[in-house]
């Protein structure tokens, strides 16, 4: 779904590099809380996901369902778990790169790797840490035979560039924010749109079905109760959509489908980068979390080890540990003491709070 | 124990001595049976494990809620008898009951 990535490793000068302490790949929980536990130790990070906020599988996947086993939390929501851990993160002013892949990770020199993404952003830092999850967040492709032939010249999973689709004949289907807020973003520019949904009821925001609907009421949009099931054209070029409705099968014409069915998690690039993978897992040692590569950190869901489950309390214990050693590469020259936050002042000074704050806010 | 029968895509009928208590997607699962993903462990937040409910117990079954409904909207060929195995809770009742899998979870 993303584009190519532009090839910046030649001709891009020094200036364009960004050079940090640790790179996370992937800001679900895990990814998030290691910055807290990098940060107390005097270790910059910068984030990168696929997706356009943080939270990863708790805020893409079940954003208002309970969690029950966050320790001292007895019941916390996806999102709101998302949001107090980006509180907690935020004295340690991490940066974050949302809506980016990374495509490669490459071991530069001994102590050096660089990270590359979608956009063409470089990274360089002596410590990586992959927290990808279970994959990143790429769009449901509807199981339509031969959409794979029309893929990038007619179907479209995302929209990059709205001026792409001026005076063409779109239909977009499903029933979500995507689909109703492209439906709304996209009828003045489209020769014509049609929504197609399979019933007559939208999870989207009330106010975008309503102004749907007013569009379909004023005949400026026109919407249909259906499935796609079929693709009708050739060369890669459709002409329009078959369905597949209450009374029997329909079909729509148009030149250009936007299917929006929502995320899956598909490991994706990880599998790319020369690290050696167990069941598409990355095993590490269970005393720093580290790969079978200097430097080269996996935690949360991403990694195995005997004895691995995949909850978010094992990711945040990963997170610590990992940062113990992670301080090794990015302050040779520096004494590592064991503090409290409770009782370390410097710590303290570090999160911002001073031991007069401790009985106000939080407790 | 409630029996339930699955039969694929292509036809292939397995029955298993199903649990009460626990959705029809975990006694899927229990049993190996193809064609259910149940790739968020029935949090009825993933969509695959969608199954099409035998004419016959239909009723039995019982209806989708509005948060399966919802949901079905990430399920392919989504037909009247759809349900997301992992909201079907197993129960006396339900023994004998026949669900298909879809040609694919998606
Ligand atoms: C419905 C459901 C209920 C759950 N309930 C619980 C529960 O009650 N308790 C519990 O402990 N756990 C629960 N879990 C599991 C929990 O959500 C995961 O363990 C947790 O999200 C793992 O966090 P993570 O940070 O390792 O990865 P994820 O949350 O998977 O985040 C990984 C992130 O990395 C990104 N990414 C991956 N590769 C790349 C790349 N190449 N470039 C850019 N970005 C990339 C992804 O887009 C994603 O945002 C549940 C999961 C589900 C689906
Ligand atoms: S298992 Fe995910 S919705 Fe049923």
């Amino acid at each position: 779904m993303s584009e190519p990535p532009k090839n910046n490793s030649n001709g891009a000068g020094a200036a364009d590099v960004i050079r940090t302490d640790a790179v996370i790949i992937g800001a679900g929980p895990v990814g998030l809380f290691a910055v807290f536990e990098l940060g107390l130790l005097d270790v910059r990070a910068h984030l990168i996901d696929i997706l356009d906020k943080p939270g990863g599988q708790c805020a893409e996947l079940y954003p208002e369902k309970p969690i029950y086993d966050i320790p001292g939390i007895p019941v916390i929501s996806g999102q709101a778990l998302t949001d107090r851990l980006m509180k907690q993160i935020a004295p340690f002013g991490a940066e974050f790169h949302y809506g980016e892949i990374v495509t490669a990770l490459e071991n530069i020199r001994d102590g050096l790797w660089r990270v590359e993404t979608s956009e063409g952003k470089i990274f360089e830092a002596p410590v990586v840490v992959i927290a990808a999850g279970g994959g990143s967040f790429q769009p449901k492709k509807p199981p339509i035979p031969r959409i794979e032939d029309y893929e990038g010249t007619s179907v479209f999973y995302a929209v990059r560039k709205m001026e792409a689709f001026r005076g063409r004949h779109v239909l977009v289907c499903g029933g979500g924010d995507s689909a109703l807020d492209w439906t709304l973003s996209l009828a003045p520019v489209a020769a014509s749109l049609s929504l197609m949904h399979r019933r007559d009821s939208f999870r989207a925001a009330p106010a975008s079905v309503g102004k749907m609907r007013a569009l379909v009421k004023a005949g400026a949009i026109k919407f249909y109760q259906g499935q796609p099931v079929a693709l009708h054209g050739g060369g890669g070029l459709l002409e329009s959509v078959e369905a597949k409705g209450s009374d029997g099968n329909f079909r729509v014409a148009c030149d250009i489908l936007l299917p929006f069915f929502g995320l899956t998690m598909k490991l994706g690039p990880v599998a790319d980068w020369g690290i050696n993978l167990r069941e598409n897992l990355i095993p590490v040692d269970t005393e720093k979390f580290e790969t079978d590569r200097a430097g080269l950190f996996a935690i949360g869901d991403i990694n195995t080890y005997p004895g691995k489950l995949k909850l978010i309390l094992s990711g945040f214990h990963e997170a610590a540990l990992m940062a113990q050693r992670a301080f090794r590469y990015v302050h040779p020259d520096k004494k590592l003491v064991f503090q409290y936050t409770t009782s370390s002042s410097s710590l303290q000074k570090k999160l911002g709070v001073s031991l007069k704050g401790t009985r106000g806010e939080g407790i | 124990m409630p029996k339930i029968t699955f039969i694929s895509h292509e036809g292939e009928k397995r029955q298993v001595e199903a649990e009460n208590g626990i959705s029809v997607m975990e006694n899927a699962v229990k049993n190996n049976i193809p064609g259910i993903d149940a790739d968020c462990g029935g949090a009825c937040a993933c969509a695959t494990c969608h199954v099409y409910v035998d004419e016959a117990w239909r009723e039995k079954v019982g209806k989708r809620a509005e948060m399966e409904e919802d949901m079905l909207d990430f399920a392919f060929d989504v037909r009247e008898n759809s349900r997301l195995s992992c909201q079907i809770e197993v129960r006396d009742e339900l023994d004998g009951l026949i669900v298909r899998t879809p040609e694919k979870q998606f």
